[in-house]
């Protein structure tokens, strides 16, 4: 393709350097890319998690195991809330592409909320595990349990200080270029979390819950 | 904007390797995705979430082992949907770039992952013996 193009510029006389980019998707140039990598990078840190629990998730030290202490019906709702979360933020999206201001703040605002509701969720999970003698400290599975669970929590909470970072921009600057650009790092970083997600409930919870 | 006088290049060079014009400029007209596929990924979402809660909830299968593999491959489904109607990943995005640093994290992972459990569970079948003798 690059030489395809070069050569069709070079057939109007005019000397071709360099190739101009497939620009079309996003005009905020390689900001998209850039945090996709991040992206990628945070993932290993998740991978790095993930790997850690695998390795130390049977390990109870006599304590409490995953059956004994997971809710599945709270860990049901906790995902139908990211889950829609998820669905909204691409709701506000659709509305940006439009260009429809108070939509994309309806939206985030409900976004927002579930995105709340995830969190207060786990953190009274949480809090009910260490009510319950249940600390990080008990066995080598609930260290690993707060450190996996606890990190992705901790994303989703400084998604949503993003989120209502952007929803201030937005209202006070509009839905300008910049804004546009930064919803777009925020949707990709959101349904990420969401991704990582799928993992956290199929291996720590699900196959937790497994004898 | 010059989107629209890049857009009409590529599909100019584009034409040798026989990218269909349609795909390319619906990916234009809608660069976050269309409502169907948000409304189609949502959707595949709550049945692959619900079916492996269900599986797990209700003891369907009866085999622990079984329905860890099963829950597993509904968990590995429900990441390619996610990527594909939400975080709307193909091989076009950003020229390719995306898509190859998605594999090289991908390859990343999966050593990471399986090394870390299968050294991991080496070391633990050999140390065992001792632990017991102390």
């Amino acid at each position: 393709m690059e030489t395809a193009t070069a050569q069709a510029q070079a057939a109007n006389g005019a000397p071709v350097f360099y190739v101009k980019e497939d620009e079309h998707e996003h005009s905020g140039g390689s900001t998209m890319l850039g945090f996709w990598i991040y992206l990628m990078s945070d993932c290993l840190v998740f991978a790095v998690l993930f790997a850690t629990f695998g390795v130390l998730g049977r390990n109870y030290a006599a304590g409490p195991s995953g059956a004994d202490l997971f809710d599945l019906r709270l860990v049901a709702v906790n995902t139908t809330m990211l889950l829609i979360s998820s669905i909204t933020y691409g709701f506000a999206m659709l509305a940006m592409d439009k260009g429809r201001q108070a939509a994309v703040q309806g939206w985030l605002v409900v976004t927002g909320l579930f995105g709340l509701a995830f969190i207060g969720i786990e953190l009274y999970e949480f809090s009910h595990l260490i009510h319950e003698g249940a600390t990080p400290q008990r066995s080598a599975f609930l260290s690993s349990f707060f450190t996996l669970v606890g990190t992705h929590g901790l994303h989703v909470s400084f998604g949503l200080l993003w989120l209502t970072v952007l929803m201030v921009q937005v209202s006070r600057r509009g839905l300008i270029e910049a804004n546009r650009r930064r919803l777009m790092c925020l949707s990709m970083f959101w349904h990420f979390l969401d991704v990582v997600w799928i993992g956290v409930f199929t291996f720590v919870y699900l196959m937790g819950v497994l004898k | 904007m010059s989107g629209s006088q890049d857009h009409a290049q590529g599909h100019h060079a584009q034409g040798h390797h026989g990218e269909s014009h349609a795909t390319d400029h619906d990916a234009h007209e809608a660069p976050h995705g269309s409502l169907r596929g948000y409304v189609t990924g949502f959707v595949l979402s709550v049945i692959l979430t619900a079916i492996p809660f269900w599986l797990v909830m209700a003891d369907v299968l009866g085999n622990s082992t079984l329905t860890a593999l099963v829950i597993m491959g509904f968990a590995a489904v429900q990441i390619v949907v996610h990527m594909i109607y939400f975080l709307h990943m193909n091989g076009r995005a950003e020229g390719g770039w995306s898509m190859m640093a998605l594999i090289f994290t991908i390859i990343i992972v999966v050593i990471a992952l399986s090394g870390s459990l299968w050294v991991m569970y080496h070391l633990n079948a050999n140390m065992m013996p001792d632990m017991h003798r102390m």
